[in-house]
Order: structure tokens, then C-alpha cells, then sequence
């Protein structure tokens, strides 16, 4: 069966999540002196181990967690100049800390996976707006903002009078010679997007399940991630976005809801592909452009650097990896933040190499230090 | 006045504005062509837009900025004015993401509104004393005996003559001279709130020994770079070509221009020719681009930027007569389509051109126009069906197709797209909107005939 070939779920967590209030630090002083309002007292978080805790809102990443399925790749990160945190999102899109780049590593994956663009599903975004991490001129992707209505035209309400409107879309947009390359592109991608939609719309028919998701975005998300998967359209690399998490001010009450609403949703996915028997193949990253400022502002955490990602999924060793960034002031990146411990373009790697089985050195641009998360390695 | 007429100032409009509705066409086709340029590149000839009103309709200053913008492209008697202060955001592209001061932000665009028709001396002096572009480029932190090269390296590259016309001194040396350029920031009222940041320059902080830049030596300020960068034909050549990919047709992106020559170096010359005559005069140049055939020939050689598009199909609708609350979701249109104004994702600014278009650009631009024509009742739309009425007689299908093509553009499209749009209006027989037969069967088949129009390849193109 198609889909049960290696498929990577991305999640980005948008506003650089605050990682020492996700996995806490609680047993160090100095994480309690430099966040005395935006940080969680020792007697209200999850202990992992003597130094580690869970946010009180993850039970159900760390019951995960605890079943061997999460690796916390702590300290991820990459060498940073202290001026492009704006640029942050783009760095870990594009592999490109220096220079600006303009191709999505993703958009590359999915290259290298369909090179000749034959399957316009092969790597689909849930969410508005195309992830820069999975666009490259020329490759065909797919934007998916609400499954249920997704499609061209969607406006039209009547049936028939759609179907006729894309059928003439189809007629007008067949490519004809000598109108230019722009014209012929913009033919190809639009018949692309009919393609795409026309197989997409048998997901939500084909999908029945017991899992109920919650009504907030991520879960939403995931729920529609469920479904293409389980149509098996071919669909390799999925990518979406849990927004919201740029807490320079009241992260306190918002955040906590932020996690609440992320570990469910993660539950709840994992738990439906394993009721349909599919989880095998899926391995999960979530990550986050950055972590926070080590000192809180007295509402919220500027930006900071070195953060944390989770890799997840049935054939992923959980445990803890890489290293959690040193909380001691004479360590601290810029003087004021937590130094990254391992390169994101490392992890990157690591699942392109030993879960997609792919060669990870020309879409990373390097050789990087990988981490060994997997029970096996392809 | 002929329908070349109209078509060749509806291009104009396109270009050099934001689009006209069918009435203020042919308006500006009695003007002349030359004419309306000259309106145009002169905006003091017309009136500005009541600014007493805007506040009154969209509130508080910076909170609907881009809202407030919005309103002004399709509404302003002096487009270009609108068009230029966008054209310069493309250029000296400074994004919010990283100020999140709203207010700067905004008020940079009200600079480029300001002078964005001046000269270029005047148009890079003010754009140095910029906070938002301070702050974005790091100037602030630009002093004696630390300079950081961030805006002088961008100012040489992106901003006035690119790559391959200076060295790696040259950009210490402009970096030095921009020592002590920056902004001071009245603490705010209240936790988020803002003042105006107001550029000061810290005599303290300003490197006063001598420099050398591009064989100029002697003790060089900021303003004294830039007058020795308005001279160079690097500049004249670099600003040309920013003008033809913005105003005439698209070009490779930026950080290419060095390796790819311009795809019409004729144009460019006569650009640059403008460009140096006039010691950087934008009028002057822009009168040159409008009123030479290269432009006029140009219809349909560019693809429309999220703003053109969502602005186009505004003036189209003829809604936002007045600035009645709700564009807010315009400003949403334009951030799904692939363009957040005032927040472009790097100091190299939106990639154009077929850059614009992916797989999910495309459905948002398609559906986006689709659902905005849907609505008979908009003003602009009911006086393109009482056009059709006036005609006092049954359409065939061919001309049904012809007269609806004219009215929303007038649009020239290829041979498949008119086939297919012609078996369309096949399909329902002759369109009959006399009072007899008006009916809302018939109205509905313009409405769906426009649909299909908008959801064109062509109509992708400006």
C-alpha cells in the first residue's frame, strides 16, 4: 500500500515557543531567579527526572512521553547573530543562516521524493498561506486551508453551476503554445490545483472514526491530516502551523492554553491513526524558530535563541536528546539567552536520513550532527 | 474616443495606479493620454484625499494603517502618489516583524507618500533618517569606532546601486559616514503604546575622520554619500530598472540583476538617459516611462502583485465608495495571497513576477476574485449589467463575451481562454437583459461570465 511508505508531519509552533516553560528546569535556581512572574513554581509542574518537568498542561505529551514515543530534542538551534531573530523563521525554512535563501527545504524533500512533479499531493500545507519551508519555483504543492471546502471557486454554492464553472477553468487554462513561459507555468499550476482538489475531496467521504478532536486550530489541523493520510493520496511530507506562541506580554494565561490545546491534539492524532491502523509510518517533528529571553519582562519573554523540538511517533526511542542548554549567566548566548546545543539542520537530517531514507546533505547544504531517535533505521 | 483609447489608459491606470472603473476611463480618455500623465506625475493638480475623513472612518492613527492605504489606492485622485509610496516599500522593503512598532511602520509609508515623487537625493536622505529603516538595519547601533555595516551595505546593494559597483571599503566607509544617524523613542504612555520615534543625529557617536568612498576623500557625513551615489550611473541604472520591473514589465528577481542583463536595455538606457539629465528626478523619469512606447506596448507583461490584484477587483466592484468600515479582510486578501504590506519577509523585499503564483496563491487570487463579483448589487457590477442593458438588444453569445471582456478590462485573452468563455455563453443562448426578459436568470449568467473572467490566466496579468 502506497502509504506505507516513511511520512514526515511537521508542526511549527509560530512565535518561538517559550521551551523552559514547556520542559521546565524546575529544580534551578537560577531558572526560578530570572523568571519570578513568567515561570512555573516547583510544586505546579510534572517532574521527569531531578531536573526536568513537565508543563502542568502536557499530561498528554508526557503520557506519550512516558508509553517511549517522544524524543525531546533538547537546546536545538543554530548559530546565530544577535540581530536576525526576525529572521529566524526564514533560517530554519530555507537552511540558509547567512545568506537569504529562497528555497524551502521541504519544497526540496518533495522534489527529491516526486522529481517530476507527478503527484501534486506529495507534500501538502494545512493551514492560510503556503509555508515558505515547502516552496521551490517549479514544485508543485499543495495549500490546504479548510478540507471540507477546499477547492477553487468555492463560493459558488450551487453544485452544478461549480462544476461547470471548473470545467470551463480547465479549458481555459490548458496550456497553449507560444504564450511564454510565465503563461505555461501559471497553466501547469493551476491544473495542478484541479488535480489536487479533485483527488483531496475524497478524504473526508472515505474517513469514519471514533476520535473526537478539539475545536481549535491545531486539532483541526491534525484531524485533516488524519484524513489525507488514511485516503493514502501518496502524501509524504504534511506541514502545518499552531500559531500564537510570541509571548512578549501575558504569556502566563496563554500559554498554558497553547499547550493544553497542542498535546491533545498530538493525542488525539496518534490515537486515530493507530485506531485505522497507520501510525507506523508517521513520525512527527514540532518545532519552533526559536526559545525566549532566560529573564522574563515581568508579562511575557522577548525572543531568544537555543529552544527545543519533539520528534514523535511509534517508531521513535523516546528519552531526552541532545543537551539542555546551561542556565548559568556565564554560558548564556548574547549574555541574556539560552545557548542552542545541536543544529536544527541536524535534525532535519536526522529524519531525512534515517526515517525518509533520503540524502540529507544537498537539501540541508552540509553535514551536520544527527541524534539517533529511532528504534530502526532504514 | 476609440476603444484603443480606452484600452491603452486603462493599462495606464493599471500601472500607474490601481485600476479605474469604466466611467473615470473614459473620463480620463477624453483627458488625452498625455494629459493624464501629466495629472499623474503632478498630483498637486488634484485634489487630495480629506484626511479629516480617513480619521473619522478608520480610527485611531497606525491601528488600520494598511486599511486606511488600501482606501487611498482605490479612492485618491492622485494614484500615483499611492503607487510610488508601494513602489519604494518594494525597494526599501522594512518589515513591521521586526519594530512591532506599527507607528513607525506606517509613518515610513507616509514618507514614501511624501517625497516619493521628489528626487532621489531627497528620497535616500529621508530614508536615512527613517526610524523604522534605522531600527529594521540596525543604524542605531552604528557608531564611532563600531560601526555596524548593516544600512550601509544595503543602501549600496538593494537600495540605489547593486552589487559589482562598489567594494568592501566602500561599504565600511558608508557605514562610517552613517555613524551617529538614529532615532530617539520617547518612552510610551502606556505598556503597548507608542510616540513617534524622531530621528536625531548623536554628534558623540558620528566617526569625523576622513573616508574614501567611490574616490570622494575628505571627511564624509551620511548626506555627503549620498550626494556622491545620486551621481554615479550605477544608480541611474539601478533605479531604472527597478522603475521597468515595477511600472512595466517583470524582471529576474534583485540579486540576479548583476549576472542578467536587463531584459530591454534600450529601455533602460532611456530611463537612466532621464534618470541623469534630470539628477534623479522620479517626475521626470516616470513622464519618460509613460509616454514611451516600450511602456504603451507593455499590456499584460506583468503579474499582478496581491495589492493589484485585490485593488483591481475593488475598483472593479465599485465598493468603498466611501471609507466604511470592513477592509480589514482586503488587507487579510493581500497577506493570503502572498503579500503582508508593511511586513515583507526580508530586506530584499517580495519576490515578483511568477514568483507571486504557487499552487495555493493562485486558489486564494482565483476564489478571492471569484466571490467578490458575486454580488450583482455592488455598484460597480450593476453598472457594468446596465451597460449591457443599454445595448437595447439580445447579445449573441460572441458578443456577450466581447462586450463583457471590454467592460472588465477591456482584457485581451488568448484564443483558449475566449473559446472557452464562448462556450459558455453557448450554453445558455443569446443574453437578453431588456426589461422584458431581465431577468435574474440573465443577470446571473453575467455575473458567472465575469466570474470566469477573473478567474483567468490573463487576469492574473496587469
Amino acid at each position: 500500500m502506497a502509504y506505507r511508505d516513511p511520512v514526515l508531519v511537521i508542526v511549527e509552533l509560530k512565535g518561538g515557543n517559550d521551551f523552559m516553560n514547556t520542559i521546565v528546569p524546575y529544580t534551578n535556581g537560577i531558572y526560578h531567579d530570572c523568571r519570578p512572574i513568567v515561570g512555573l513554581r516547583e510544586d505546579e509542574v510534572l517532574p521527569m527526572n531531578d531536573t526536568l518537568a513537565w508543563h502542568p498542561n502536557t499530561v498528554p505529551l508526557k503520557e506519550m512521553f512516558e508509553q517511549g514515543d517522544v524524543a525531546i530534542v533538547q537546546g536545538i538551534g543554530y548559530p546565530d547573530s544577535s540581530r536576525s531573530h526576525f529572521r529566524a523563521m526564514d533560517v530554519w525554512h530555507t537552511c540558509e543562516p547567512i545568506d537569504i535563501g529562497t528555497e524551502g527545504w521541504l519544497g526540496r524533500v518533495v522534489r527529491d521524493l516526486d522529481p517530476k512533479g507527478e503527484n501534486v499531493l506529495t507534500g501538502i500545507n494545512f493551514g492560510k498561506g503556503l509555508s515558505r519551508a515547502l516552496a521551490v519555483s517549479g514544485v508543485p504543492v499543495t495549500s490546504v486551508d479548510d478540507l471540507d471546502n477546499y477547492g477553487l471557486m468555492t463560493s459558488i454554492k450551487e453544485d452544478p453551476k461549480r462544476m461547470r464553472a471548473i470545467e470551463i477553468f480547465k479549458t481555459m487554462y490548458e496550456p497553449a503554445i507560444g504564450t511564454g513561459v510565465v503563461m505555461d507555468y501559471l497553466s501547469q499550476t493551476g491544473l495542478d490545483v484541479i488535480k489536487g482538489s479533485d483527488k483531496l475531496k475524497m478524504a473526508p467521504a472515505m474517513y469514519q472514526s471514533d476520535v473526537e478532536y478539539g475545536s481549535n486550530s491545531i486539532a483541526k489541523a491534525l484531524r485533516d491530516v488524519a484524513r489525507v493520510h488514511l485516503a493514502g493520496l501518496g502524501t509524504r511530507i504534511f506541514y502545518t502551523q499552531h500559531g500564537g506562541y510570541d509571548h512578549h506580554a501575558n504569556e502566563m494565561p496563554s500559554h498554558p492554553k497553547l499547550l493544553t490545546e497542542l498535546s491533545e491534539a498530538i493525542r488525539d492524532f496518534f490515537q486515530d491513526l493507530r485506531n485505522h491502523n497507520a501510525s507506523q509510518e508517521i513520525v512527527m517533528l514540532v518545532f519552533s524558530e526559536f526559545g525566549r529571553r532566560m529573564r522574563d519582562n515581568a508579562s511575557g519573554t522577548d525572543h531568544g535563541t537555543g529552544g527545543g523540538a519533539f520528534i514523535i511517533g511509534d517508531g521513535v526511542n523516546g528519552g531526552l536528546y541532545a543537551e539542555y542548554p546551561s542556565l548559568d549567566p556565564s554560558r548564556w548566548a548574547n549574555g541574556e539567552d539560552l545557548e542552542h546545543t545541536i543544529d536544527f539542520r541536524g535534525i532535519y537530517a536526522t529524519l531525512l536520513e534515517q526515517w525518509m531514507g533520503m540524502d540529507a546533505t544537498p537539501i540541508v547544504d552540509g553535514t551536520f550532527e544527527q541524534i539517533q531517535p529511532f528504534k530502526e533505521v532504514v | 474616443m476609440s476603444n484603443t483609447d480606452i484600452a491603452l489608459m486603462a493599462h495606464l491606470m493599471r500601472r500607474a495606479g490601481f485600476g479605474a472603473t469604466r466611467t473615470e476611463l473614459e473620463d480620463y480618455a477624453e483627458r488625452g493620454y498625455e494629459n493624464v500623465v501629466e495629472d499623474l506625475v503632478e498630483p498637486e493638480r488634484c485634489d487630495p484625499i480629506d484626511e479629516d475623513i480617513l480619521h473619522r472612518y478608520f480610527g485611531s492613527f497606525e491601528a488600520g494603517y494598511v486599511e486606511k492605504w488600501m482606501y487611498r489606492m482605490i479612492r485618491s485622485k492622485r494614484p500615483l502618489e499611492e503607487k510610488m509610496a508601494l513602489f519604494w516599500h518594494h525597494v526599501f522593503a522594512t518589515g513591521v516583524g521586526k519594530n512591532q512598532h506599527l507607528l513607525a511602520s506606517a509613518r515610513q509609508i507616509d514618507t514614501f507618500r511624501r517625497v516619493g515623487l521628489s528626487n532621489m537625493r531627497e528620497i535616500l536622505i529621508e530614508l536615512s533618517k527613517d526610524p523604522a529603516m534605522i531600527f529594521w538595519l540596525d543604524n542605531n547601533e552604528n557608531r564611532k569606532g563600531e560601526p555596524n555595516e548593516n544600512y550601509g551595505r544595503e543602501l549600496l546593494e538593494l537600495f540605489s546601486m547593486g552589487v559589482g559597483n562598489y567594494t568592501e571599503d566602500d561599504i565600511k566607509n558608508c557605514a562610517r559616514a552613517f555613524t551617529g544617524w538614529t532615532f530617539a523613542q520617547p518612552p510610551p504612555l502606556y505598556p503597548q503604546g507608542f510616540y513617534d520615534a524622531k530621528f536625531v543625529f548623536l554628534e558623540e557617536d558620528h566617526d569625523d575622520g576622513e573616508k574614501t568612498f567611490l574616490g570622494h576623500t575628505g571627511n564624509l557625513n551620511g548626506d555627503d554619500i549620498i550626494d556622491i551615489i545620486v551621481e554615479q550611473p550605477a544608480c541611474a541604472k539601478f533605479i531604472s530598472r527597478h522603475l521597468y520591473n515595477f511600472f512595466v514589465a517583470d524582471e529576474p528577481q534583485v540579486p540576479s540583476w548583476h549576472v542578467t542583463p536587463p531584459q530591454d536595455p534600450e529601455a533602460i538606457e532611456i530611463l537612466s538617459n532621464a534618470f541623469m539629465e534630470s539628477k534623479g528626478d522620479m517626475r521626470h523619469i516616470l513622464r519618460t516611462l509613460f509616454n514611451s512606447d516600450f511602456f504603451k506596448e507593455a499590456r499584460g507583461k506583468k503579474v499582478k502583485s496581491p495589492t493589484e490584484l485585490v485593488t483591481g477587483i475593488l475598483k472593479l466592484i465599485g465598493t468603498y465608495e466611501r471609507p466604511d468600515p470592513g477592509m480589514g479582510k482586503y488587507s487579510g486578501a493581500t497577506t493570503l495571497m502572498g503579500q503582508k504590506l508593511l511586513d515583507p519577509p526580508t530586506v530584499e523585499g517580495w519576490h515578483t513576477g511568477r514568483e507571486w503564483i504557487d499552487g495555493g496563491t493562485l486558489t486564494e487570487r482565483v476564489n478571492f476574485a471569484v466571490r467578490e463579483v458575486s454580488d450583482a448589487s455592488r455598484p460597480g457590477i450593476a453598472e457594468l449589467i446596465n451597460r449591457l442593458k443599454a445595448e437595447g438588444r439580445a447579445l449573441a453569445p460572441d458578443e456577450f463575451v466581447e462586450k463583457c471582456l471590454d467592460l472588465a478590462g477591456p482584457m485581451t485573452v488568448s484564443d483558449t481562454t475566449r473559446e472557452s468563455l464562448n462556450k459558455f455563453a453557448e450554453s445558455g443562448g443569446d443574453l437578453d437583459l431588456s426589461a422584458d426578459n431581465g431577468s435574474e436568470e440573465s443577470t446571473d449568467r453575467v455575473i458567472q461570465m465575469l466570474q470566469l473572467i477573473v478567474a483567468s490566466r490573463e487576469y492574473q496579468f496587469a
